[in-house]
């Protein structure tokens, strides 16, 4: 088998990492930012406020949504290259934007939708090209 | 100051991306059920390169979170996409990827998408 060679079932377990990937951190730093907004307290140097913020629900389940997005991204790099899993993990930005607009009522510029429109299209592009191409016995 | 913040963040993120990328190619396929979610945490306690990166993780998330106090998110999303060039740069010379011209095309059309949702 050569390096771009992959096993029958890869492409289908990286497809299903990254979407899983997109979608924890989606929805951990939408929980994050609701949380916050409702939080009253300024944050600052002091590690009190951090604390008492993890106590709202929503940013505990936010929290606990990036660290499984985080693990999620380790297992990614396991099966794919590092120059593939950057771009095609940029799709987030285009999840942002959609979830800013539509949970949190948050202005999304045009200069805003032109960039996530050349994210969108730069991360299907790479998503066209074979996920890894470093020889597994060569590590 | 900014500079230095930016230096420090991008730094920090290059560091971090390309020794979790090292140490999980080198752990092999891993997969994302529960039992592999808790594989994936025990090495990160067990392998020193992952401790390594989670702690420049840190460092560059206080990094952003500094310098987005002190400059505009404008400025610091923007700022922060420099990791993306280098770490596709040091992808191809340290991690030994090969990166053709679909996939530097597609990243740079993303560097430039996260330079305008910055900007």
């Amino acid at each position: 088998m050569t390096a771009t060679e992959t096993k029958p079932g890869t492409a289908v377990k990286v497809l299903t990492m990254l979407i899983l990937f997109v979608a924890l951190k989606a929805v951990g730093n939408l929980c994050m930012a609701w949380g916050m907004k409702r939080f009253p307290q300024t944050m600052s140097v002091n590690p009190v406020p951090y604390i008492e913020a993890m106590l709202d629900p929503f940013v505990a389940f936010g929290v606990a949504a990036l660290i499984l997005a985080l693990l999620t991204r380790m297992a990614l790099l396991s099966l794919a290259d590092l120059s593939y899993v950057l771009p095609v993990t940029a799709i987030g930005y285009v999840v942002a934007a959609f979830m800013g607009k539509m949970f949190l009522h948050e202005d999304v510029s045009g200069q805003r939708w032109l960039g996530t429109g050349l994210i969108f299209a730069g991360a299907m592009l790479v998503g066209s090209t074979t996920h890894s191409t470093t020889d597994p016995k060569a590590r | 100051m900014k500079w230095v913040l930016v230096g420090v963040m991008v730094a920090a993120t290059v560091l971090s991306d390309l020794l979790q990328s090292y140490e999980m190619k080198r752990a092999g396929e891993q997969s994302v059920s529960a039992g592999g979610l808790m594989r994936l945490l025990g090495m990160i306690v067990r392998r020193r390169f992952l401790i390594l990166a989670i702690a420049c993780m840190a460092v560059s998330f206080f990094s952003f979170m500094a310098l987005v106090q002190a400059e505009p998110l404008s400025f610091a999303v923007p700022a922060s996409a420099a990791s993306f060039v280098l770490e596709t740069i040091l992808a191809k010379f340290v991690l030994r990827e090969r990166i053709g011209a679909r996939r530097v095309a597609g990243a740079l059309m993303v560097l430039c998408g996260v330079v305008l949702v910055g900007g």
